[in-house]
């Protein structure tokens, strides 16, 4: 089975700390991350960009997009893609696209700022 | 990382809202400071042993809030002392303050701190020192020497800012949707001049006052999260970034300037220019500019180049355009005239800024720029007088050494050939 571990904490006080106290904090990860890799059970790991570089498309007909991450309580998060893209722009065309497949509710697009595409061996 | 790390990371990110709660109560910058500060020293010592709390804005305010009001009623021990659950019942502030906290109004504490900071009646010097002082929270000592100045004279500076804020009679109440448009763009603009101060230093002193421009871009980014639809906002931010990211290329070991061309790109902070894109890209979106969105425009076409003949100075050249319409000012001229330099050759570029010498002629980049588009048409005599105008213009040692290593390329250049080739 494979498992998404999504990452929660407050983002004003990770970007409140050091450039050493972040790569500390790396470390100390990459450490957990490299032993699951060798096992060949570390799938992709994004550090996504804050929340300030978020946009939100809401699936209404037609859709809606709001700056900003998704604030709302009364949906839940049920899956997650990333997509290669030239801009913003590109990044929403895919998500009306999406839309228009699956209406209802909304995505939040935010950029990524690391990616390690990882292997799961199968 | 360490317990105390940790600490200190979340005490300065919850600062600038409990700070605010505190001065909505307290009414006074003073009272408020410093009731911070004592809930930062009891976090101090509760939060190692009893584990961070979950809301650190919200502990800090209760413990801050109910620190002040026993003072208060300390020093007021001749007077009958009021109810207890009126004033420190603890389970009751807490459940209050949850829900506060929840709204929306930790926003209108913020902006009503960065406002306060803002005061029209506060010249630019006061109000960067005072933000710096109350909303991030650089010890006096710290803001003194990031301005190169005293610690006494940066003390000065920031009592007699709070000073004037208590005169202004400000109002406390939320601040309206009129007033919240009117001010943003003073707290913009007052962002933007902090960093400046870090950035505009010069080698020899860039290093102390590079946390200028951590801390203005740390404020951005509070700002952005407060407007989250303000495209002029994100461009401020995207801005901040992009022209952060270059910092560790701009000076060379000697702290001499090391221009745009020349830098290693390698060194640019390619993290920062990542959200810096983000940031611009999505700004564009809502289709009104402004001078923010342009400048930022205009660093990321240079981020976005790996090497500098890879730059769109062509687009680069229609940005400053559209700058000057907005913003018309001869060094916004100045600088559109490196990009046409770029795109159509120096003649047209030194004719674009001929008619700017009368209004830039105490301007040390006009010289410098003007002797450079010289060189570059072998008029190697007007390069010198330029040049020389431009060392006696110098603001830092480094422009001057720049300058200087112009001139030295000019001598070199104007050595008969048969001694250069023999060289």
């Amino acid at each position: 089975m494979l498992y998404a571990i999504l990452c929660y904490h407050d983002e004003d006080t990770v970007g409140s700390w050091t450039k050493e106290q972040d790569a500390a904090v790396m470390k100390k990860l990459a450490v957990v991350q490299d032993k699951l890799a060798k096992e060949g059970r570390l799938g992709p790991v994004a550090r996504l960009l804050p929340t300030t570089a978020a946009t939100t498309l809401r699936k209404d007909d037609p859709p809606l997009v709001i700056d900003g991450p998704y604030a709302e309580t009364k949906e839940q998060l049920l899956g997650f893609y990333v997509v290669d893209c030239n801009n913003l722009d590109d990044a929403l065309d895919v998500a009306r696209d999406l839309a228009a497949a699956n209406p209802g509710g909304a995505y939040e697009i935010r950029p990524v700022g690391v990616l390690n595409p990882g292997r799961v061996a199968t | 990382m360490t317990d105390t790390a940790w600490i200190d990371a979340a005490l300065t990110s919850a600062r600038p809202q409990a700070v605010g709660a505190l001065l909505r109560y307290f009414r006074n910058l003073d009272t408020a400071e410093e009731a911070f500060q004592n809930a930062c020293l009891r976090a101090l010592k509760s939060w190692p042993q009893n584990g961070p709390p979950r809301d650190p804005a919200a502990w800090l305010i209760m413990v801050g809030r109910n620190v002040a009001i026993d003072e208060v009623r300390r020093n007021r021990k001749q007077e009958p002392l009021p109810e207890d659950e009126a004033i420190s019942d603890l389970d009751d502030a807490e459940d209050a303050l949850a829900e506060r906290l929840d709204g929306s109004h930790y926003r209108d504490d913020i902006l009503r701190l960065l406002f306060i900071c803002c005061h029209p009646d506060l010249p630019a010097t006061q109000q960067i020192a005072l933000a710096l002082r109350i909303v991030s929270g650089l010890t006096v000592k710290q803001i003194a020497r990031a301005f190169l100045v005293s610690e006494a004279a940066m003390e000065q500076r920031i009592t007699r800012a709070k000073a004037r804020v208590a005169d202004a009679d400000v109002p406390f109440e939320t601040p309206g949707a009129v007033e919240r448009t009117e001010r943003l763009s003073a707290v913009a603009a007052m962002i933007y001049l902090i960093f400046n101060e870090g950035y505009s230093a010069s080698g020899d002193t860039a290093e102390i006052r590079a946390p200028l421009c951590e801390e203005a871009i740390r404020l951005a980014r509070l700002l952005l999260r407060l407007f989250q639809s303000e495209p002029e906002i994100m461009g401020l931010t995207a801005l901040l970034m992009l022209q952060h990211a270059r910092a560790l290329a701009r000076f060379d070991a000697d702290g001499a300037v090391i221009l745009l061309d020349d830098q290693d790109r390698s060194l640019w902070n390619q993290k920062m220019i990542t959200e810096g894109l983000a940031l611009i890209d999505k700004a564009m979106r809502h289709r009104r500019s402004g001078p923010y969105q342009i400048q930022a425009a205009i660093a990321a076409l240079h981020a976005r180049a790996a090497e500098p003949d890879d730059t769109d100075w062509k687009q680069i050249d229609l940005l400053y355009g559209a700058l000057e319409v907005l913003q018309p000012s001869p060094v916004v001229t100045l600088n559109r005239a490196v990009a046409v330099s770029k795109v159509r050759g120096p003649e047209a570029a030194l004719e674009m800024i001929e008619p700017l010498a009368s209004r830039l002629s105490n301007y040390f980049h006009f010289f410098g720029v003007r002797g450079a588009f010289l060189m570059q048409l072998g008029r190697n005599e007007e390069a010198r007088v330029a040049f020389d105008r431009a060392i006696a213009l110098a603001n830092t040692s480094a422009e001057a050494a720049h300058i200087r290593m112009h001139l030295d390329r000019l001598m070199r250049d104007s050595q008969p050939r048969g001694a250069k080739a023999g060289k």
